[in-house]
Formats: structure tokens, sequence, C-alpha cells
């Protein structure tokens, strides 16, 4: 039975569950509402919900666990000396999955006969032409090994579905058939539908939750890999970055200090340009701007937001940095070698980053309450000295987190750099050189052909690691510094 | 000792402090204000009462030009303080608020210390020349205040963790602190238990000696006890004003009367 139909299937069952229950649960009150403890709808859905969970909670379980239950048997069938040279037995297993999965196309379309299909004495040639004519990929010529294996496998998985199917529908109607039992009068169905809901959200929650472990381990597996081949201290102290591209020659130097200052220069010189620009944007907004220069000049400027990075990549690239070039380079005060440069790359991201310390700084100083300033004015003070005196204060630790949040955005940046600030990893105070990031280079170790158990592909993770732990740090740091302050204000 | 204030008051004739003539304020197209002429004295206590919505916190914000930071709001007439037309267009309204302060309903303390809540005002206009007068001016304030006894050690502390009522007595000697020469008070106290409330209102009746209190209320018997004159505001009309025994005993418009007495409101 198709996945399709069996979960119409189920379904079907569950909302016929639904209106039996309903009505059911009316009959046991003589049809009278008043006397039942929930809204006739509320007992449907219990029925509907109680028949729905378990089968398809059975068939996402039985989806997940067949695949590795059938590999590992049939797996097993596979002798030694099955497997050729320089191969292993996953590849082997990945030949008869595509033989399998040929063999199943072929008989969907007709073009061979199921008999011929699940014969285990069939010939092996006869089979791979019907397959090649059939339309369907396979590599090499298949052996009679592999050509059983594939055979067991598609018997197995074809049970297996079937078994699913019987055990889901199964599952299904007696579920529904618990949630009638329980619809009478007196039970509590709301409350039950309305639990179910609650754990609906749990499971929603949950899953973001639990992506964030399964991203933190894939990082921690792979870097733990990482200082197997490499020193940690080589990696966390080392001033250089010269990874050799020739591929498993140990004469990569990874040192991660070179790009972690190449990002904090970037940031720096990024922050310098948003923080101002941005508070100050957000002073004008929220303090002296007429209602309808707000409801324009805020959506407005909030667009910056909503550029892709790369284009402000590109305007890095074709505009910030000749600029640059031709005020500071060859021709102007001879500091600048090249258009990629910190300072390219740190104006462009300065001016991404604009609008998230506009937004958020405006949303905090209109947070303010309108007493303050009332208080202030009352005293006397012009609006400038309410502003400075009074709503800074008051808003600081709101705009202090707005800010390190634009510092974590900084620091993750990718795009911008790659176009703005070149490729050279180095150590130099000049803000007109090229230089790097670390994010810049997790791309530029991963992309390519690099093998992946090398310690050239594999400092990737270090690097991502190393940064998650830094920005998670400077978000704690943030929210520790906004909970702070909040305390003392409120 | 409320009974001894009744009987003392409106003994002296004090000179008209502020005089406000034909005043009518607008929010967009509602008439807020109709026509409201009223006379204040100096170092007397008027209290403006009326039901909500009749118009006396507005007029109470238009003595000190608090309107103004309200964009739709729009004020005419005559409204003069020591003969002086505030709403000139070479008065400057933020000179014209050092000059006449203002409490509002709501205790509202600065994000700062208490020694810093009270120097604001001096600092902002200069008043102090050196750190030692501004301490000798923040004193003064919170003993005015009636407050000093109980911050006095802790000068430094948020003024925001003080209780509802110290905020507001220290919110009061804030407003003094910039020497001001009318004190506005909207409300004062209607975020108070009764304590605190004895407590500002004994201060408020202290103040009369240095500043003429203007008092908005919706505590008739607050009005009653701390007020020498009183003003009866009704959809805003003004619609009786006189010596507050008087409102509160044999009132002339029959609207004060029913007020007065819980049948309309």
């Amino acid at each position: 039975m198709p996945l399709l139909w069996l979960f119409l299937g189920v379904v079907a069952i569950a909302a016929v569950g639904y209106v039996l229950g309903r009505r059911r649960a009316l009959q046991s009150a003589q049809g009278d509402i008043r006397r039942l403890h929930s809204l006739p709808s509320y007992y449907g859905s219990n029925v509907f919900i109680k028949a729905l969970v378990p089968g398809i909670a059975a068939l996402l379980i039985w989806l997940l666990a067949q695949p590795f239950y059938i590999n590992s048997t049939v797996s097993g069938m596979i002798p030694e000396t099955a497997i050729a040279d320089g191969s292993n037995r996953g590849l082997v297993m990945a030949e008869v999955r595509r033989t399998a999965d040929g063999l199943n196309n072929a008989v969907a379309v007709g073009a061979m006969d199921s008999n011929l299909a699940s014969d285990p004495n069939a010939d092996v040639a006869v089979v791979t032409q019907a397959l090649k004519d059939a339309g369907q990929i396979v590599t090499s010529d298949i052996t009679p090994t592999v050509l059983v294996a594939a055979q067991s496998y598609r018997a197995k998985s074809n049970a297996g579905r079937n078994y699913m199917s019987v055990l889901v529908l199964l599952l299904t109607v007696v579920g529904a058939a618990l949630g009638l039992r329980d619809s009478h009068a007196d039970f509590r169905a709301r409350n039950v539908v309305e639990g179910s809901v609650k754990a609906l959200l749990i499971a929603a929650a949950s899953i973001a939750i639990f992506t964030t472990v399964g991203i933190i381990l894939s990082l921690v597996f792979n870097t733990l890999e990482f200082f197997r081949l490499y020193p940690w201290t080589d990696f966390f102290f080392g001033l250089e970055w010269a990874p050799s591209f020739s591929g498993r020659g140990g004469s990569s130097k990874l040192g991660i200090l070179p790009l972690l200052w190449g990002t904090f220069y970037i940031s720096i010189v990024a922050l310098a340009v948003s923080v101002p620009i941005g508070l100050f944007a957000a002073m004008y907004l929220s303090e002296y701007a007429s209602p309808k220069v707000r409801a324009t000049a805020k959506p407005l400027l909030e667009i910056l937001a909503g550029i892709p990075t790369i284009v402000y990549g590109l305007f890095a690239l074709l505009t910030v940095g000749p600029l640059l070039v031709s005020v500071f380079g060859k021709d102007g005060l001879g500091w600048m070698q090249a258009g990629t440069a910190v300072m390219t790359a740190g104006l462009v991201m300065g001016i991404m980053l604009i609008p998230f310390v506009s937004s958020l700084s405006d949303d905090i100083i209109n947070a303010v309450p309108q007493a303050m300033r009332d208080g202030s004015y009352g005293l006397g003070a012009t609006k400038s000295e309410t502003i400075k005196q009074v709503v800074l204060p008051a808003a600081l630790p709101g705009i202090v987190g707005a800010i390190l949040l634009a510092a974590s955005r900084a620091i993750g940046e990718t795009m911008i750099v790659v176009l703005g600030a070149g490729a050279a990893a180095r150590l130099s105070m000049n803000p007109f050189d090229a230089m790097t990031t670390v994010t810049a280079k997790i791309v530029s170790q991963l992309t390519g052909d690099a093998d992946f158990a090398s310690p050239e592909a594999l400092v990737a993770f270090a690097l991502g690691m190393t940064l998650f732990v830094l920005t998670l740090g400077l978000n704690v740091f943030a929210l520790y510094i906004v909970r702070k302050y909040r305390e003392q204000y409120e | 000792m409320y009974d001894v204030l009744h009987t003392e008051r409106n003994v002296t004739q004090n000179d008209v402090k502020i005089n406000a003539q034909g005043v009518q304020v607008y929010y967009g197209d509602t008439h807020a204000i109709k026509d409201v002429s009223v006379e204040i004295e100096d170092k007397t206590v008027t209290a403006f009462i009326g039901p909500s919505g009749c118009g006396k916190s507005t007029f109470l914000r238009c003595l000190n030009r608090m309107n103004d930071t309200i964009d739709i709001c729009r004020v005419t007439g005559d409204i003069r303080i020591d003969g002086e037309d505030i709403y000139d267009k070479r008065v400057d309204p933020v000179q014209l608020r050092a000059k006449v302060g203002m409490v509002f309903q709501k205790p509202n303390p600065f994000p700062k210390s208490i020694y810093d809540n009270i120097a604001y005002g001096p600092r902002i206009h200069g008043m102090a020349s050196s750190k030692a007068e501004l301490d000798e001016i923040v004193e003064r304030s919170l003993r005015r205040g009636a407050i000093w006894d109980e911050v006095k050690d802790r000068l430094q502390a948020p003024g925001t963790g003080l209780s509802g009522g110290q905020q507001q007595r220290l919110c009061i000697a804030r407003a003094i602190a910039t020497e001001p020469e009318v004190l506005l008070m909207d409300e004062p106290c209607s975020a108070l238990d009764p304590i605190a409330t004895a407590q500002v209102e004994e201060l408020i009746d202290e103040l009369r000696s240095n500043y003429s209190v203007v008092i908005v209320t919706h505590s008739m018997q607050q009005a009653a006890r701390v007020s020498q004159k009183t003003a009866f505001f009704h959809l805003g009309n003004l619609v009786e004003y006189g010596d507050t025994g008087k409102i509160f005993t044999n009132p002339e418009d029959s609207r004060t009367e029913s007020y007065i007495t819980g049948r309309i409101g």
C-alpha cells in the first residue's frame, strides 16, 4: 500500500472517529449540549487525536527504523569474499540498495516480470540487461551475490511495508475505539484536547532546542577529530594561517589568531560605523521626528536589513573599495594596496548593521515611560537634556543589548568579508590591509576538493566551534547586562 | 488636626499669582476646556475638583505649558503669571517650567540615585556653583519634602527602590529643588495608601507658606482638608470657584452641590 494511501486511510479513520465520537457524546446526553462536560466538538476531537496520534507515530517510527534493520540483516548476508579490494561493505550495500530500487522501478513500469525480479536463480546478465533497458541506473555488472542480496532486500522491504500498513491501521482503529469508549457526557474531553495542544506546542519548542543540540554535537565530534590530527596549542596560539593545498602534507599552519584578529578588527570598524549612526537615527526617530516622518523613515531604514548580504558584498567590491583606493591608495595617501581591505568590509558591514541598532534602540527608547519624560520636562529640562540624562540612561541596558546583538551579527558575517576584505590571513594593525575572518575561512576550507578527513578540512569545524562559543558568550553577556540593569531601573 | 486648619484658613487675602482669562483648549476636534477664567492666589492651596474627563488636569497642564508636548493640543486665551503672559512667543516654556514645578499622578522618579533625582533640576539650571552648594540644595529639598530622615543614609540608592509614598515625596522634593514659585500637583495621592496620603497632605500644607500650590484631586475630602480655594470643573466648564469652606458647605451652583454630595460624578 503506498504511503500516501496509508496516511489518508489513517486520517479517514480518525475523521470517522470524530463524527462518531461527537454523536456518541451527544447521545449520552440525550441531545442536550448543556449536560455535556465539554462542547460536542471536543468529544469528536478527542477521538480524532486518539486515533491519529498512535497511527502516525507508529508510521514514523517504523519508517525510520526499517531501513536500519533491513540494512543490517542484508549486509550480514554478504560474505567477506564478495567485497572487492579497495571497496568496503558500505559501497557494496549501496550497490545492493541501488539494484533493489532498480528492480522495484522496473517492475512498477512493467519492464520486468515480477517473477524474474524475485527469482534467486535468475541469470545475472539477463537481469542487468533488463534493468538497463528499463532505464534504471546500474553502474557495474551485477554479481550474483549482489543480486541475491538485492532481492532479499526488496522482499524484506515489501514485507516490512505490509506489516507496517497493518500495524498502523490497527493502532488507528484501536485508538479510535478507545476514544469512542470514553465519549460520554461526564468525560472531560476539553481537558484532553487542550492537553494535546499543549503537547504539540512543547514538541515544536523542543524541535528547535534539539536541533541546536544536534548542531553542537556535529561540530563537537568533528572538532575533536581535528584536534586528534592537529595540536590544539598550535591552533589556538599559532600566529600563522597557511593551509597547504597539496593534500595530506603535514606542512599546514592552522593558527586561529590571524583569523580572530581579522574578525574582531572588521567587527570593530563595523560597530564604530553602525553604533553612532544607528543610535542617533533611533534618537531622532523616537524623540524628534513627527509621527508622519517616523512612519516613512523607519520602514525605509529597515529595508536596509532586508538586503541580502551578498548585495552588500558587491557594493563593497564595486563601489566602496575603489572609492577608498582613490583616497587612500597609491594616487592618494598611499596606505592602501587594493580595494579589498578591513576598512572596505567594515564600512559596508557597518551600513548593514545600522537598521539593527536603530530599530532595536528605537523600540527600546520608545518603551521608556512617558512619565519619565514628563517628569523631566516638568522640571524645566529641554528635550535634549531629557534625552541625554533621563531617556538614554533608562534605555541603556536595552541599547547595550542591541549593540551586542549587532556585534554577534558582525562576527558571523561572511559574504561581505569574502568580497570586501580579501582572503589573506594576516596580523596587521593597518585597517587598509586585506584581512580575512573566521567565517570566510570556514567557507574556503570546506569548498574545494580537500579530503574530508584531513586537518585542512576539519579545521573548519574547529573554527566554527570557536566562533559558536564566542558568539554564544557574547549573547549570554548581552543578556546578563540587560537583566542586571533592568533590575535596577524598574 | 485638619479641623484646626479649617478654622484658621481664609484669614489672609493674598495677591493673585496666576490669572487665567478665557482659556480654551482643543484636542484635535475635541473642545476640552471651555472659556475658563480663574484667579489663583499666591501662598494658597487651590484645589481643582470634578468628575473624570472634566478637564481639570488639562487646565492644570496649561499653567506650565506641559500641553505643548502633545502635538494635537491647542490652547487659546490669556494666562498670566505675575502679570506676564506665559503663552507669549518670547517666553521659553523650558524656563517657565522651572518656575512652575509639577508633580504627577504616578510617582515618576528617574532611574538614578536619590541624590541625582533631586540634583537633576539644580544641575540643568546651574543653580549650584559647587558640590557643597549642591549638597545643601539636595538636603534642603529633601527636608522640605519631608523625606530627609528616611533617605539621608542612602542618598546613592536608586530612587526607584523607595516605597510609593516615599517616591511621591521624592518627586515633590525634586520639584521644590528648582525653587519654583508655583507647584502644580496632578492627583498626587491617587497612587498612594492612606498613610502616605496623609504624609503628602501634611507636606502640601507646609508648602503653602512658600508657594502657590494648585492640586487636582478626585477626593473631595482631600480638597476640603488641604485647600483654601476650590474650583469645580464639569464637562470642560469652570462651574464654581471660591473659598473651600463655602464650596463645601454652601455652594451656589446646583451642579456643585450635586457633585459634592455624590449625586453626579
